[in-house]
């Protein structure tokens, strides 16, 4: 299938072309980044009547793992208000080009940090924490804050958005699932570039900044690391950039060779799985454990919970690779053949997502009425009785997802085992499994 | 077999495996009563099973604060005050697994209070295994024909 490239459309163009559109857009997303931290921390202790939660875990969560991040990638980056205070901070300016001396101390990202460890590790620990941040507004308050400071913090001490591409425990998976999305931004002409004095899209002109997340537009191959700031449409000379429409998971058709990509893909995968079973599921001592935040129960918990992601879902990943013979090393191996569990993990995010959003979309009406818990009756909507939604289309919905995810990650698997010249059963196999277990913990 | 022969007849067992209905085992309906425990964040028993056509009685009691006891599906409940038995008696007409739920705001976990009702046989779970496995066939399938 051929791809679409939609800034051909003028009015496409223009309105990414502009900063105007997005900063209306950035501004609306600021406010209520602000509003939720404030909520968190002077609303209603009680959960279900926070703005903070009610907006961030129900509604925020339900449209970018159902529709933002399959649909549009990275668009949530595009929009997404966290980085933005730094980054007026970096740059001196909220809409003007830049000065030509880099404002704060401009350093390089030290090497050792230039991958997804970080991603990795700031997701996990709050997917260790997140039964108290998912029902606690206060925690989600200081955890909504800190994201902001930190990254102007470190805007403040390296170049760019080092929290974006390095930290945001968000942005790891976005940028992973990305991948899986039918849009994309790059070249049009590899040649252009190649001629191209000064590279202005990577190095900033009086017409925009360099590109905030240190990619090289002219060498983006995949989606995990454009932020789709759009700067880069604004810098470059030539008018050499697309957004084009492609066909699902076209990225994939590459498979990364990159250990820390390959465990941020187990990380979601196995994180979907223990909530499912953990969240959704009748067993109450596992809800204990998860909430007990430091009581012994909680660090078993912890330790069961890193055992699932770091030693069992690889470990068996791994035997089943070192049943196909290959000349390649295991790990180059594995790092590919992880690929094919990239739309696996987003199809059982989508099932685990859909009942928790269906149960709890009705919180949302009654918050948008009372957003701080205080008994304001704005849109008369605030005694809005809980009611869970469409639970008869939950269960054929999240079969379709789970069979969709795992049609999808075959291929996917025959793919990227063809590329590397091995079998692909063992990897399909591990799916159908894992697909069995989710059925179990969801139907 | 020709495989594009074979992949319509998966595609035509999947939609059969999906929608075809299952029949039902003529089974006496009879009186259940299950006495659940209901305490922050538990059901206990948290998992029931019944037969379709059951009468099904559930006397649920509150061992802490306020909860409640909502069932998806049958769109039906019953709320508990501390100490109290509160009871609930419903014709299991519906089969499939079906969530219960606390619908009564009990503190920080209540949103994931929940327990399973199990109507027959989980219908949707063995339509979804006769799916996949349909899928993982289908996929293979095509690779063959494409080799
Ligand atoms: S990486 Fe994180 S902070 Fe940066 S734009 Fe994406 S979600 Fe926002
Ligand atoms: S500015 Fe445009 S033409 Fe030049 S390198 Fe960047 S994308 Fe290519
Ligand atoms: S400048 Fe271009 S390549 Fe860099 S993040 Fe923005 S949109 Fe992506
Ligand atoms: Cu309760």
């Amino acid at each position: 299938m051929a791809k679409i490239e939609l800034t051909r459309s003028p009015f496409i163009k223009n309105a990414l072309k502009s900063r105007y559109p997005q900063l209306a857009v950035f501004i609306i997303m600021l406010v209520g980044y602000i509003f939720a931290i404030l909520a968190g921390l002077i609303g209603t202790p009680v959960g279900s009547h926070n703005f903070s939660i009610v907006f961030v875990w129900i509604a925020w969560w339900a449209v970018l793992i159902l529709v933002a991040v399959p649909f549009f990638g990275r668009g949530w980056c595009a929009v997404c208000p966290i980085p933005l205070p730094g980054e007026w901070l970096q740059r001196g300016a909220i809409l003007s080009p830049p000065g030509k001396r880099p404002k704060w101390l401009n350093l390089r990202v030290p090497k050792m940090f230039r991958n997804i460890w970080m991603q990795n590790i700031s997701f996990l620990l709050l997917a260790l924490f997140s039964s108290v941040l998912l029902t606690t507004p206060n925690i989600t308050g200081i955890v909504l804050a800190a994201m902001l400071f930190a990254a102007i913090g470190l805007s403040t001490i390296f170049e760019r958005c080092a929290f974006c591409r390095y930290l945001c425990p968000v942005g790891g998976f976005i940028g992973l699932y990305s991948q899986t999305a039918p849009i994309e931004l790059r070249i049009k002409d590899k040649q252009v570039c190649v001629q191209c004095e000064g590279k202005p899209c990577y190095n900033g002109s009086e017409l925009g900044y360099g590109c905030p997340w240190d990619v090289f537009p002219g060498g983006l191959s995949k989606n995990t690391y454009c932020g789709l700031c759009m700067e880069c449409i604004r810098t470059c000379p030539h008018d050499n950039i697309a957004v084009n429409l492609r066909p699902f998971s076209a990225d994939l058709a590459k498979p990364s060779t990159r250990i820390d990509e390959a465990f941020k893909a187990f990380i979601m995968l196995g994180s979907a799985m223990i909530y499912a079973g953990v969240l959704l599921g009748p067993w109450g001592a596992f809800k204990d454990a998860a909430y007990n935040v430091g009581t012994s129960a909680w660090f078993m918990y912890v330790i069961i919970f890193l055992a699932i992601i770091f030693g069992i879902l690889p470990g068996f990943f791994t035997l089943g690779i070192l049943k196909t013979k290959s000349r390649l090393p295991v790990k180059h191996c594995f790092a590919s053949l992880a690929t094919a569990l990239i739309p696996l993990g987003l199809m059982f995010w989508v099932a685990f997502s859909l009942s928790f959003v269906l149960t709890n979309a009705s919180y949302i009406v009654a918050a948008l009425s009372d957003p701080l818990g205080f008994g304001w009756n704005l849109f008369g909507t605030t005694n809005t009785a809980w009611q869970p939604m469409l639970t008869s289309i939950l269960a054929p919905g999240q079969t379709l997802a789970l069979v969709g995810g795992l049609i999808w990650s075959a291929r996917t698997a025959q793919k990227a085992s063809s590329e590397i010249n091995i079998s692909s059963i063992p990897t399909i196999v591990y799916s159908f499994i894992l697909t069995l277990v989710m059925f179990w913990l969801l139907l | 077999m020709n495989p594009r022969l074979s992949l319509l007849l998966i595609g035509l067992a999947g939609l059969a495996v999906a929608f075809a209905p299952l029949p039902v085992q003529p089974i006496a309906p009879q009186e259940r009563t299950f006495e659940i425990d209901a305490r922050q964040y538990a059901y206990s028993p948290s998992e029931l099973q019944v037969n379709h056509g059951d009468t099904v009685t559930i006397q649920l009691v509150s061992t802490d604060v306020v909860h409640g006891l909502y069932i998806d599906g049958y769109d039906i409940s019953v709320e508990a005050d501390p100490g109290q038995t509160a009871s609930l008696t419903f014709i299991a007409n519906k089969s499939g697994s079906f969530r219960f739920r606390c619908n009564v705001t009990c503190g920080a976990m209540h949103p994931f209070m929940i327990g399973k009702l199990n109507v027959g046989i989980d219908n949707w779970l063995y339509r979804s295994i006769g799916l996949a496995t349909l899928a993982i066939f289908g996929t293979v399938i095509s690779m063959r024909q494409k080799a």
